[in-house]
């Protein structure tokens, strides 16, 4: 994929991205929440975020909405991310390192298949 | 936290949970008078005085405040520690802006750090806020300046204020939307970067 260069290319892609989605929704959207509290950032929140959205850029994967969250209360695990996808319940992952964080997308949000050895209970 | 570009970002945090929609983010870095500052403005709820006072001190924070933590102290200190300051002022209703300054030079002063990486993440998580975000250098024979607005990107994606938050999210993370994002932010970053390099090694 060519990147955009400019505010044109934009609005073109725009919408292109809507009649894409109009099909994903059917499926159930994905979702990635990164938790940015004080915690989260100390240890490294910024970076897990960071390597998500240059997985999504470099893999051109469309329908994945990445937000963030504050403090959950589990500072130890940070970095945290959730996972939800469609109906299904929410899956929190503790000490997502960059490269974990890609495994993240990759295994679960694309394929389904969850990491378990990544897996927090709250 | 081992950047200014991290600790800005946990401040900008706490705008966005005083419920601001505009906040503004100016990182300027002065070679004239070999200071570093930056400012964090927002039209949140705001604080009285005595709270504005008190999130600056771990100790008189009281639980209920207890979302402000340790933040806003540590960057406090770290500023100190470099012959800097921090100061809040804030009026209920009306924002809070909070600014900090380092002495540019000083052996304890943290790294800036990924000033993009810290914009990228605010700007994408928050589509509902209109970030702005400015870095200048001053030198004796010049300056560079770089201002980042989101407004005409949001204009070109027929991003409305009041839209549905999810929906804005989601043609956020567009992979052709976060491209161009991150390169104009980055290059912007570098442009000044490159400026005070080059210019400081002419002198």
């Amino acid at each position: 994929m060519t990147p955009i260069k400019s505010l044109e290319e934009l609005k073109l892609m725009r919408e292109q991205a809507l009649e894409k989605r109009q099909v994903k929704t059917a499926s159930g959207d994905a979702q990635v929440i990164v938790g940015m509290g004080t915690c989260g950032i100390a240890a490294g929140a910024r970076d897990t975020m960071k390597s998500i959205l240059k997985y999504i850029e470099t893999n051109n994967l469309s329908g994945i909405v990445i937000t963030q969250t504050g403090c959950v209360g589990l500072c130890d695990q940070e970095p945290i991310v959730q996972v939800v996808i469609g109906e299904a319940p929410k899956v929190t992952y503790g000490k997502v390192t960059p490269p974990v964080a890609e495994r993240i997308i990759k295994e679960h949000v694309l394929n389904g298949k969850p990491l378990e050895d990544h897996v927090i209970q709250i | 936290m081992r950047e200014i570009a991290l600790h800005l970002l946990d401040i900008a945090e706490n705008s966005v949970a005083a419920h601001a929609t505009e906040i503004s983010i100016s990182v300027c870095e002065d070679l004239l008078n070999d200071r570093l500052t930056a400012v964090v403005l927002d039209n949140g709820k705001g604080m009285d005085a005595e709270t504005a006072r008190s999130v600056v001190d771990p100790f008189v924070t009281s639980r209920t405040t207890r979302k402000v933590g340790l933040g806003i102290p540590l960057f406090k200190a770290a500023a100190e520690m470099c012959s800097g300051g921090l100061e809040i002022s804030s009026e209920p209703g009306k924002g809070t802006r909070l600014s900090v300054e380092f002495q540019r030079s000083h052996i304890d002063r943290m790294p800036l750090g990924d000033l993009s990486g810290t914009v990228l993440t605010l700007v994408v998580a928050f589509p509902e806020i209109h970030w702005l975000f400015q870095y200048c250098a001053d030198l004796p024979n010049g300056k560079a300046d770089f201002v980042f607005d989101d407004q005409p990107i949001k204009d070109a994606l027929g991003i409305e204020p009041g839209r549905a938050a999810k929906e804005q999210a989601a043609i956020f993370c567009e992979p052709g939307v976060l491209g161009y994002i991150r390169v104009h932010l980055e290059e912007g970053v570098l442009s000044v970067q490159n400026y005070i390099q080059n210019n400081l090694v002419s002198q």
